[in-house]
């Protein structure tokens, strides 16, 4: 089979499924019919829980037994946290521990 | 809805730092792998997801069997499955730009819908487009610079992914506060660093979603009478922030990706 025509194929049954999975609870449950208060229960306090996975999910691959030892990941998201609570001001302390954290695996913990 | 956009906009930002420098890696790669614009394009329109899309590259490369794509693309978006519980019901009534709310919801797009709450001003509906949309199209801008112009750049991106980590964090703080039970993110907790630990770096996630369910489950009659009652309170609290953030989610996250980023430069 051509090359080309192989890529798209591959593109589209990507896509598809990508789009299979974000479309699954709407065919489960999406349908007119009444949503189980299981599940209503379930969407209203996954989000929560799924955003500290996410954390655990980006922080993954830190190693603490080698050196930096989690330090800039660490230190990085205590600075943002501590400048949230003080100044309520997100986007401040977002920019601000990213870029204190760029500094910290570019410049100082090399 | 250009109002809608407007009001939206500084909402999106952390995404807009974290999704064009990823796009630019992707379209990098892309470049590198001699596919051009047509191909880049097409996958960040078509498909919308950060790890996928890095994995699609060596697929489309390499001719991998089809069985095997198929495979990875489930795997790689289980997580999704869950992701569409939490807008089950706020997406009934919106109308046919559902499809795309749906199609649109990446890790980072639900983080945001979970957890901030429409500006004032601007509708329920058009923010939820208007978050998804821009969303998107910095993931497409990021693409585009990348296979046209990404190896020009010579600025040191390393680490400017940690936007979205810290993004998860500030948002975890406000759903701490928005949620009238602290459950939910205990559960969250220990299920994740639990399944990490036995599982692994590569394999935790969907075992770590499977635990949160059943625990929230378990622990339903004693979590849902506190999260009911807090509902209609919680609108108040969380409005002290700079923006408004509310209670909801949705994310690709960046962390393969990144190192993909290093190794590029």
């Amino acid at each position: 089979m051509n090359s080309t025509i192989y890529a798209l194929i591959i593109i589209a049954v990507m896509a598809a499924l990508t789009y299979g999975a974000r479309l699954f609870p709407y065919l489960l449950f999406g349908r007119g019919g009444k949503v189980p208060p299981i599940i209503t229960y379930l969407g209203n306090v996954l989000p929560p829980a799924v955003m500290i996975l996410l954390i655990v999910y980006c922080l993954r691959n830190v190693v603490f037994t080698v050196y930096p030892h989690g330090i800039p990941e660490f230190l990085a998201i205590a600075v943002a946290a501590i400048l949230y609570k003080i100044t309520k001001n997100n986007l401040l302390a977002i920019v601000s521990g990213t870029v204190l954290y760029m500094v910290f695996i570019q410049l100082i913990f090399v | 809805m250009r109002h809608a956009i407007a009001k939206s906009f500084p909402i999106t930002i952390p995404v807009l730092l974290g999704y064009i420098p990823l796009g630019i890696a992707f379209g990098l790669m892309m470049e590198n792998a001699g596919w051009n614009i047509f191909w880049a394009l097409l996958s960040s329109v078509a498909i919308l997801t950060g790890t996928g899309q890095f994995i699609e590259v060596s697929f489309i490369t390499l001719g991998t069997a089809l069985y095997e794509v198929i495979l990875i693309t489930i795997i790689l978006n289980s997580r999704m499955m869950f992701y569409g519980l939490s807008f089950l019901d706020r997406y009934k009534e919106i109308g046919p730009r559902k499809w795309y709310l749906i199609f649109s919801l990446t890790d980072e797009t639900y983080a945001l819908l979970t957890a901030v709450k429409p500006p004032e001003g601007v509708k329920e509906k058009d923010f939820l487009l208007a978050v998804s949309a821009l969303d998107h199209s910095y993931w497409i801008i990021g693409t585009v610079i990348g296979v046209t112009a990404g190896s020009l750049l010579k600025i040191d991106t390393t680490g400017v992914d940690y936007v979205m980590t810290i993004l998860f964090v500030v948002l975890a703080m406000d759903q701490w506060k928005a949620y009238a039970s602290h459950e939910p993110v205990l559960i969250g907790l220990v299920s994740s660093v639990l399944s990490l630990v036995i599982f692994g770096p590569d394999n935790f996630m969907i075992p770590a979603l499977i635990l949160i369910t059943v625990l929230l489950i378990v622990r339903r009659s004693k979590i849902e009478p506190k999260v009911a009652t807090a509902e209609s309170t919680s609108m108040d609290s969380g409005s002290e922030a700079g923006m408004t953030i509310g209670a909801d989610p949705v994310i690709p996250c960046p962390d393969t990706e990144s190192i993909m980023v290093t190794s590029d430069e």
